[in-house]
């Protein structure tokens, strides 16, 4: 990989390419049953790893999400559970 | 045309002739009058640039960063605390590798509160990746000001002037304005070499890990090295142009033919060491003007015939010696060459000829 000087990045948007929740200690684990598609997960994930696409939610992508558990906390219907990564 | 001036307002007029974008500025004694002379060219229509008032030196130099990014000239002029003030922002720009132009007037750093000269501040800032440039007289700091931007967009390294405060900053002497179409010539439009642009977005100020980052300072040290003969280039463009120049643009000398004994110093204290030696024609004068990066070689060889070297500080490593004693001894640990260092001048000390003569025959040590 050639290193440009001052460390800039050319062709932005490669953190697809990078997975970066390598750290992760906690999964959360989302319930389509008791998921109300309030949205507020979606709102609040700082990682942008929920994803709404034709105003339903899909799995948390776990290749971006790092295990912070703000989805869990703010989900009013307990429809995310937290287990430890093993 | 030659003017008599202020040094600060022969910085103004230099930065006037750049082409420059983009002046965040905030006032510091004693720097004032720096951005004082630029609001008043900008104020009557003689400079065209964007002046940004800021709040703090940090928010100062924060904008020139992120104005530089967008690949611009950018200017800025601090002192002392306000340089303390932005420490950060100095390893920024510089890890960044923007080119950006600072003339840094020097101050002490409180405590006790001093607001006279002395080189604590930029010496402070030694190790930030910035080239740092002493001037000895408003027309070395006139001609340093536009030398600063031809090799600090070569490389992509910013630059700090450092100009005495008091004893050079509120001085008026004769200072020879260039013409407007001359330094256009000698420094053509900046064309960055990466720029923030919407139409082409890069990302700049990305995280690097552990696996990459000693490449990246690697790449700034080597950039500072090949800066010297840069430097050297661009002193002898600016002498074929402008019929003056500066030593070989890293070290100057004077009165040192045939001579066994120097005192090495920086800045306007380079101006009473000149009249001493015409005095006592005993010893020359070595002037570093380049301290970042500081030219290892060529002092070896200024030195080749020396017997005795004296070192002066306007600084104190406090628990060490003074920064100019230091490099010089490193550089000449295995020369046989008798070295002894003095701190003067802290806090705008007035350095005398009879405190220089002392240098001569005291034992190393402070002049006070």
């Amino acid at each position: 990989m050639e290193l440009k000087i001052g460390a800039i990045i050319e062709n932005p948007g490669n953190s697809l390419k990078n997975k970066r929740a390598g750290w992760r200690s906690f999964r959360p684990i989302w319930d389509n049953k008791k998921c109300t598609q309030c949205g507020l997960c979606w709102m609040y994930c700082p990682d942008n790893a929920i994803y709404i696409k034709d105003k339903k939610r899909s799995k948390t992508n776990l290749d971006y999400c790092k295990g912070c558990c703000i989805c869990a906390s703010v989900c009013k219907f307990n429809a995310i559970q937290i287990v430890k990564e093993k | 045309m030659k003017k008599i001036i202020e040094c600060s307002t022969a910085i103004a007029e230099a930065v006037k002739l750049c082409n420059i974008k983009v002046i965040p500025i905030y006032p510091i004694t004693p720097q004032t009058h720096i951005p004082e002379e630029i609001a008043k060219f900008v104020n009557d229509d003689e400079m065209n640039v964007e002046l940004i008032y800021a709040e703090s030196e940090h928010s100062m130099l924060s904008a020139a960063i992120g104005a530089s990014a967008t690949g611009v000239r950018v200017f800025t002029a601090t002192s002392s605390q306000g340089l303390a003030y932005t420490f950060e922002n100095l390893f920024i720009a510089s890890g960044l590798r923007l080119p950006i132009v600072m003339v840094n007037v020097n101050r002490a750093l409180s405590s006790p509160l001093n607001i006279w000269c002395d080189h604590s501040d930029s010496i402070s800032a030694r190790d930030s990746g910035w080239l740092q440039f002493y001037v000895e007289s408003s027309q070395e700091a006139f001609d340093t000001v536009i030398q600063a931007y031809k090799i600090a967009e070569q490389i992509n390294l910013p630059v700090i002037v450092c100009v005495d405060g008091f004893t050079l900053s509120h001085v008026y002497e004769p200072v020879e304005i260039l013409e407007k179409n001359k330094v256009n010539s000698f420094l053509p439009e900046y064309k960055a070499k990466f720029k923030l642009d919407v139409n082409k977005p890069i990302t700049i100020g990305a995280v690097v890990d552990q696996s990459k980052f000693m490449q990246f300072k690697k790449q700034q040290q080597d950039a500072m090295l090949d800066s010297i003969k840069i430097i050297k280039k661009v002193n002898i463009e600016f002498k074929n142009k402008f019929k003056r120049s500066y030593g070989n643009g890293l070290i100057e000398t004077y009165n040192l033919k045939n001579k066994k004994k120097a005192i090495i110093a920086m800045g306007s204290i380079c101006g009473t060491i000149r009249v001493l030696s015409g005095k006592l024609k005993n010893f020359g004068l070595i002037k570093i003007r380049c301290f970042r990066p500081f030219p290892k070689q060529e002092l070896i060889n200024i030195c080749k015939n020396l017997k005795e070297l004296i070192i002066i500080d306007k600084n104190i490593s406090i628990g060490n010696e003074g920064a100019l004693a230091s490099e010089v001894k490193s550089v000449l640990f295995n020369k046989k060459i008798k070295i002894k260092s003095f701190i003067m001048g802290l806090g705008g000390k007035d350095v005398t000829l009879k405190d220089l003569e002392k240098t001569l025959k005291n034992k190393e040590g402070w002049i006070l």
